[in-house]
């Protein structure tokens, strides 16, 4: 059962992007979604596998060709990137479900391109996830970037073309710092292999060019996660890419970037390095919490809700980094639960806002007066997986800050506990500001009748909303998954096999 | 190392700056792709030159050649060749898009456009 399990490991990847090939060719609508859905599922269905075997037991690997590493390119796969890998392949078959008949009205002609390019990002950010090689890392951010920058384009408003534009130029600079950073890490050590890297660095503690790497690959990804001053590309490209786009991409394409930062600082520099000989730690904390404060004090005075929500989105990315800033168990098994749960979160509120966006064209909140009465289900929807990203008992957000509160007073960090309450209670403004335009205010006299989004759009919306609250209620994946992923990371992968 | 050794390394940093500049500093988006382009080139000359062996050949298999040039940085940088076209197609094709949408291509005159919040 183990060795199929091996063989098959590297489709998580390939299905996508043998797919993607295959659905650009074909012709019309419904054909093309369906084989992009299968190819999801299958990707799915195959991480929901490797994940227990990964949390069981030792990292899975699989060389390509079998090319032993360090020579040739291996998929090394412990709990922590077999978690990520289950949330994107998860989180695209999910927000798939919504695709159809939100596509039909923001996309014109035959969807096979549309699809084929959306696959190609699902591959490249899963080929980020698992693989074990630091230049096929880069090929793959390549890969899912510059799809996301043409899903972006897709955008009806002609300012998407804008936004993808300089969200191009950022990542590509982003993607491009990263690169040094793995040419530097290959002059001192002359290897690519992650666990190799991670072998040969203790060696080198002192050497300068190492320190510029580190900073290199911190400062590349934290553009690519949209960590506080190099988030200016996020707003723009959430608020204007097709709806389905940014429901995907506010799931998925952050939290890959968080996982490679993690991956970097804990297992191919080691903790110890990171940390405590570079003073990281006091760098992410205080770019985390501006993060948290500036991100969630211009999502209150936003007008347009999407980005409202994208401005929510870098306050959360903020969380994340703090999980990993703490160094911690404790702490960066909340960042792994944020991880996870913000992805459920977003993705609710994004379908929300779309369900409305579908009837009414519009996300500005005046326009959207009185509606709660004409489209209760969407509100309602909205309303719920609100009150998951403030964080109220019994969603999935709640956890994730509960743990996050654990390892801040762990660490003797009372003054975060406050940081953590006051920016939720940002939260509970900019969501309240929407709930209260849409029930609290009379529509406008001679407002057209607007009727309620269609079952094919709320059904998976309340689905995820309903995952929001199943996750906030059991907690065994989660949470053990997230503590078996803290865990692989702070333990490292112990050189080559 | 005599400073001839590590001229190399100047060249990169010169280049990689006057591309970041062009990046940061024109409002053109042409010449923004053209500094990015110079920007990602510095880095392949980082990496090609770290693959030089002194009095190196070059590494194809044939008689009488013991010492030759880490072939891996040059594969390396191919690929990475390739992920630049990319990009540049990309990035003038939605520079092409830009134009028929607004009929201009310089970002100071789209700037407010796009942080507007007004349609």
């Amino acid at each position: 059962m183990n060795m199929t399990l091996i063989d098959l490991l590297p489709f998580i990847v390939l299905t996508p992007l043998i797919a993607s090939g295959i659905v650009a060719l074909l012709p019309g609508r419904t054909l093309p979604f369906v084989v992009t859905m299968l190819a999801c599922l299958a990707s799915a269905v195959i991480a929901a596998f490797v994940l227990p075997a990964a949390i069981a037991g030792p990292p899975l690997a699989y060389p390509f060709g079998n090319w032993p590493p360090p020579f040739g390119i291996e998929y090394r796969v412990d709990a922590a990137n077999a978690f990520v890998a289950l949330l994107v392949a998860g989180m695209s078959a999910v927000t798939l479900l919504w695709a159809p008949k939100s596509v039909a009205v923001e996309i014109h002609g035959r969807h096979g391109t549309f699809y084929a390019l959306f696959l190609l990002a699902v591959a490249g950010l899963l080929g980020i996830t698992l693989t074990g090689d630091t230049f096929n890392l880069f090929v793959f951010l390549e890969i899912s970037s510059l799809a996301s920058y043409a899903l972006i384009a897709y955008g009806k408003d002609r300012r998407a073309l804008l936004a993808a534009f300089r969200y191009l130029i950022m990542g590509t600079v982003g993607a491009t710092f990263l690169l040094i950073g793995i040419a530097f890490l290959y002059m001192t050590t002359g290897t690519l292999n992650m666990a190799d890297l991670a072998e040969r660095l203790p060696e080198l503690r002192d050497n300068n060019a190492v320190r510029a790497a580190l900073a290199f690959i911190i400062v590349g990804m934290g553009l690519k996660l949209a960590l506080l001053p190099l988030h200016l590309w996020l707003p723009n490209a959430y608020a204007y890419a097709p709806n389905f786009v940014t429901a995907f991409l506010a799931g998925t394409a952050t939290k890959v970037a968080l996982y490679v930062m993690a991956r970097f600082i804990f297992t191919v520099f080691d903790a110890d390095y990171s940390f405590v000989v570079v003073p990281l730690a006091a760098v992410l904390m205080v770019l985390a919490v501006a993060g948290m404060f500036a991100g969630s004090w211009v999502a209150m005075f936003q007008i347009h809700m999407k980005r409202m929500l994208a401005y929510s989105s870098v306050a959360q990315v903020g969380y994340m980094v703090l999980g990993v800033a703490l160094a911690t168990a404790t702490g960066l098994t909340a960042a792994f639960l944020h991880l996870f749960n913000h992805a459920l979160i977003k993705t609710a509120l994004f379908m929300a806002v779309g369900c409305i966006m579908y009837r009414t064209g519009s996300a500005k909140l005046h326009d959207l007066r009185g509606l709660g009465r004409q489209m209760p289900w969407s509100f309602t929807a909205f309303a719920l997986a609100g009150l998951s990203i403030i964080g109220i008992p019994t969603t999935a957000g709640f956890i994730s800050k509960w743990y996050l509160v654990l390892a801040s007073i762990e660490v003797g960090a009372w003054w975060l506990v406050v940081l953590i309450l006051i920016t939720s209670l940002m939260a509970v403004y900019y969501i309240w500001r929407v709930i209260e335009t849409a029930w609290f205010e009379e529509r406008p006299a001679g407002a057209v009748q607007v009727r309620e989004a269609p079952l094919a759009l709320l059904i998976p919306t309340w689905f995820v909303v309903a995952l929001n609250f199943y996750f906030g209620l059991d907690t065994r994946l989660t949470v053990g998954a997230s503590m078996a992923a803290a865990e692989a990371l702070l333990t490292g992968w112990g050189g080559l096999p | 190392m005599t400073l001839l050794g590590i001229s190399h390394y100047w060249f990169v940093i010169v280049l990689m700056m006057l591309g970041f500049y062009c990046v940061i500093a024109r409002g053109n988006m042409i010449k923004k792709i053209m500094g990015l382009n110079l920007f990602q080139t510095s880095v392949f000359i980082l990496f090609v030159a770290a693959g030089k062996v002194i009095d190196g050949s070059t590494p194809i298999l044939r008689d009488g050649v013991e010492v030759y040039a880490n072939p891996l940085p040059h594969v390396i940088v191919l690929t990475a060749i390739v992920v630049g076209v990319a990009i540049t197609a990309v990035g003038l094709a939605l520079a092409v898009r830009i134009q028929e949408a607004y009929g201009t291509i310089e970002d100071d005159h789209l700037g407010d456009d796009v942080d507007g919040d007004d349609d």
